[in-house]
């Protein structure tokens, strides 16, 4: 059944990371990211792995849930290996007919694939331990500034909690019309593509005339209730920097500036 | 008291896919005192639903004019104010809500009204515990009853702290149960704040909670009056193609039979003691 | 010939936190050419089980089997067996989707394959069961019909299947009075003329009463009652358990009669009680 299907991946929870301001998760998030690239040594390589199993821990995420999250990417870090491997001029240690393994291949290969994996470990911690409210909430109060430039920060903000909170709906909705029509004989799994894709039509046209009938009523009944865009709208839940957010932000920038201290000391260790 | 609603002489004309004008609301004429509670009742079709988007400022009359409050729809710079002061509630619970958390929903009115945030969560909290959903502050909408529902749109309505409610046939797509749920919130509500109810149905046993019913027939206000005025009149109903409570019926079909009855039997309960004094 | 289950299960998300079993250890036979209703309130499991008389869900547990055939056998037999029972599923309007009605009605009767001209004929049939004019309606968008029209439609796109089985998921659901009334009017005139075995589910005891050769009466996933519907209200702590009440009629006429009125409470329509309360009152004068 197609309502079966768990949307995002929100993991509810009530640790520091979970209580940390949206924002404030993004931009760190974004900061380690960038600060990746910094890091080319085994020692900062250490650090970084120290920093992400460090916030891991106090996410009180189980680990078996984020190795989930790396599953349907492993092809991708297995290629970023054997890339760097077999392509990285320098000291032979292995020959394999045409193919050589190098030393600073191997190297490559290890720190390349570690990146990835913290790249991919941090992001899935933020959509673990934020919901997908808050971080509409958080993407709409970061693109504010560039309201001014003629972003619709608000805007995009609105269409992503319709977004989400018509997901389940409009998924029952599917399930419902699929069965309404296989009792007719509609046969969604046979046949070609192009025969498929034919037969979609009686469940994609019912789809879109209950969508656009949603969307009208939810127009009417939004405007009922006084809603005309984000102009002098406020929010039941402002965002809040708190002690911790700020605590985090320092922690940050004492991570960041360790690693451009070793980028510049300790050379390629 | 004073008059909350004075509809004049209102019509309201939309073109038809053959590009004929219709006339969905032909010279209304109605007025409804603040604190009360009216129904309205006619079948698809009769205008009812049209009607309730005048009370709001959703649609516009093409003549005569709609006052709410004293404030006429036509203004637009009265728009706000009437959307305030009139909360609705529509028909399919699912397509009215718009947050994914229920308390977030409610806020949604307050919100557009620009008010503080402390004073948001203080009419949040408020409204939800007077339609009896604080539990339910932090659920998704999705996992709701359609009657929880469409008391989450009654808490948004409250939120704003309307004072009057427009339900557009609330109850159509609901289940027995969910119906009572519905009906008994908006009793109570009124009962408790005085708030004027203006309630559209084709269910008659929710029709009889009203203080008064208006009966509508393509685009017409047909007859208004008490609940045992409106439901004595058992052949009008039924030409409408409305239902008549079964009570009322069987005493019609009685005195045909010349049985001497009272007019004004409405209820089982009335009948019980009509013919076993 | 009857569809029959037999100790038929239906978990949903099994093995999950959100595991619910919606119907337990069923056991039913509806023999052919009865009109069954199954009563219901929400979350009573009556959805679930009328879903796996076509094969829509398969049961966690236990068998579904239509005229001796089992549905969810590998072999065409089973196919067969699913196609033999039509189903109308709630707010069936949603479901159109061609541009003239005629094409809507023929999906189903194109898709078993038929030649044109039995194609052809069915959509005639079935419009006429449910009250369109062929030669009015045919070619029109069912998206500019009124809500009680285009239900019509829907229905009709299913009896075009010709099932031996018809199922309808709360039909009235949404319609004002006058759409109820004719939308089952239909369905009592296409059971008495057809001979189709009808089964319809409903939350509205009042609906039924008066069509329904049987009631069931589901409540927590379960069987509660099953009868003829005097049988069904004789038993009315049962049935407010399940949370369905009697029949407005019926209620009448009990109240009468615990008054002191002499009279018969099991009777359904209203010209039944009009007659019974008649000849009471006539011979309560006499004495």
């Amino acid at each position: 059944m197609l309502t079966d299907i768990t949307l995002g991946q929100y993991f509810p929870g009530k640790s520091l990371i979970h209580q940390l301001d949206p924002r404030a998760k993004i931009i760190c998030v974004f900061l380690f990211i960038a600060s990746i690239f910094i890091g080319e040594s085994y020692a900062s390589y250490a650090l970084m792995a120290g920093f992400v199993a460090l916030v891991l821990a106090l996410s009180s995420i189980p680990p078996a849930m984020i190795a989930k999250s790396l599953k349907p990417l492993w092809i991708i870090i297995l290629l970023t290996v054997g890339i760097h491997v077999f392509t990285t001029p320098g000291r032979v240690v292995y020959e394999f007919g045409f193919l050589s393994v190098t030393e600073e291949g191997l190297r490559q290969g290890f720190l390349m694939s570690t990146r990835l994996v913290l790249l991919i470990v941090v992001s899935s911690l933020l959509t673990y331990t934020t919901s997908p409210i808050a971080l509409t909430d958080a993407i709409e109060r970061l693109l504010k500034p560039f309201e001014k430039v003629g972003l619709p920060a608000h805007e995009l903000a609105m269409m992503m909690t319709i977004a989400l909170r018509f997901i389940p709906t409009l998924l029952e909705e599917t399930d419902r019309i699929m069965k309404a029509q296989m009792a007719r004989g509609a046969d969604f799994a046979s046949g070609n593509i192009l025969r498929r894709a034919q037969s979609m039509i009686p469940l994609l046209v019912p789809l879109f005339i209950s969508a656009f009938r949603r969307a009208d009523e939810l127009a009417i009944a939004m405007e009922a209730r006084c809603y005309r865009g984000g102009e002098n709208r406020t929010r039941m839940k402002e965002l809040q920097h708190t002690g911790r957010d700020w605590a985090a932000y320092g922690f940050m920038l004492v991570f960041i500036l360790i690693l451009v201290y070793l980028k510049f000391t300790a050379g390629k260790l | 008291m004073g008059e909350f609603i004075k509809i004049e002489n209102l019509c309201h004309a939309y073109a038809s896919s053959q590009d004929e004008q219709v006339l969905a609301l032909d010279h209304i004429d109605l007025t409804i005192t603040a604190g009360e509670f009216v129904a309205v009742i006619g079948t698809n079709g009769s205008g009812k639903s049209t009607l309730a988007k005048h009370l709001n400022a959703l649609l516009l009359p093409t003549s005569g004019d709609c006052l709410i409050n004293g404030l006429s729809t036509t203004q637009p710079e009265n728009l706000w104010k009437i959307r305030q002061l009139v909360g609705m509630v529509f028909q399919n619970p699912d397509n009215q809500i718009v947050a994914t958390v229920v308390e977030e929903d409610v806020a949604f009115g307050p919100e557009n009204l620009g008010l503080p945030p402390a004073q948001i969560v203080e009419r949040v909290e408020t409204a939800l515990e007077l339609v009896g959903m604080s539990d339910y502050r932090l659920h998704g909408p999705h996992l709701l009853s359609g009657g929880q529902k469409q008391r989450v749109a009654i808490a948004g309505a409250l939120a704003m702290q309307s004072q009057c409610l427009v339900l557009d046939e609330p109850t159509a797509m609901l289940d027995p149960l969910g119906r009572q749920e519905v009906l008994q919130t908006v009793k109570e509500l009124h009962a408790s704040s005085g708030m004027t109810v203006v309630y559209i149905t084709h269910f008659m046993e929710e029709a009889a909670a009203a203080d008064r019913i208006v009966v509508m027939g393509a685009g017409k206000v047909l007859y208004s009056g008490s609940p045992v005025e409106v439901f004595s009149q058992v052949a009008l109903l039924k030409e409408l193609g409305l239902d008549v409570p079964l009570a009322a019926e069987i005493a019609k079909r009685l005195r045909e039979n010349g049985i001497d009855l009272p007019e004004n039997i409405i209820t089982d309960e009335e009948l019980a003691v009509a013919l076993c004094p | 010939m009857s569809i029959s289950l037999k100790n038929v299960t239906y978990t949903y998300m099994p093995k999950t936190p959100f595991e619910k079993t919606a119907i337990d250890t069923i056991n039913l036979e509806i023999q052919r050419g009865e009109f069954v209703a199954i009563i219901g309130h929400t979350g009573s499991g009556k959805s679930t089980l009328v879903q796996h008389l076509n094969g829509i869900l398969k049961p966690t547990q236990g068998t579904v089997t239509v005229d001796g055939v089992d549905l969810h056998d590998k072999k065409a037999a089973a196919k067969a067996a699913r196609s033999k029972v039509g189903m109308v599923f709630q707010y069936p309007e949603h479901q159109l989707f061609e541009e003239t009605i005629y094409a809507d009605i023929a999906f189903g009767p194109k898709n078993l394959g038929l030649t044109e001209d039995e194609i052809d004929q069915r959509v005639k049939r079935a419009m006429n069961f449910v009250g369109l004019d062929f030669d009015q309606y045919a070619q029109r968008s069912p998206f500019q019909l009124s809500g009680g029209q285009m239900r019509r439609v829907a229905i009709a796109g299913v009896i075009a299947l010709e099932p031996e089985y018809l199922i309808l998921d709360e039909p009235s659901a949404g319609l004002d009075p006058r759409g109820r009334d004719e939308i089952f009017q239909e369905i009592v005139q296409l059971y008495q003329s057809s001979g189709i075995t009808v089964i319809l589910v409903s939350h509205n005891m009042e609906d039924v009463a008066k069509m329904a050769t049987r009631l069931i009466v589901m409540n927590g996933g379960k069987v509660s009652l099953d009868g003829s519907p005097l049988e069904v209200f004789r038993e009315p702590e049962k049935l407010k358990t399940a949370g369905v009440d009697v029949p407005p009629v019926t209620a009448l006429l009990r109240l009468l009669k615990l008054r002191g009125l002499p009279i018969d409470d099991s009777l359904l329509t209203i010209d039944e009680a009009v007659a019974t309360i008649t000849t009471a009152l006539g011979e309560r004068k006499e004495c």
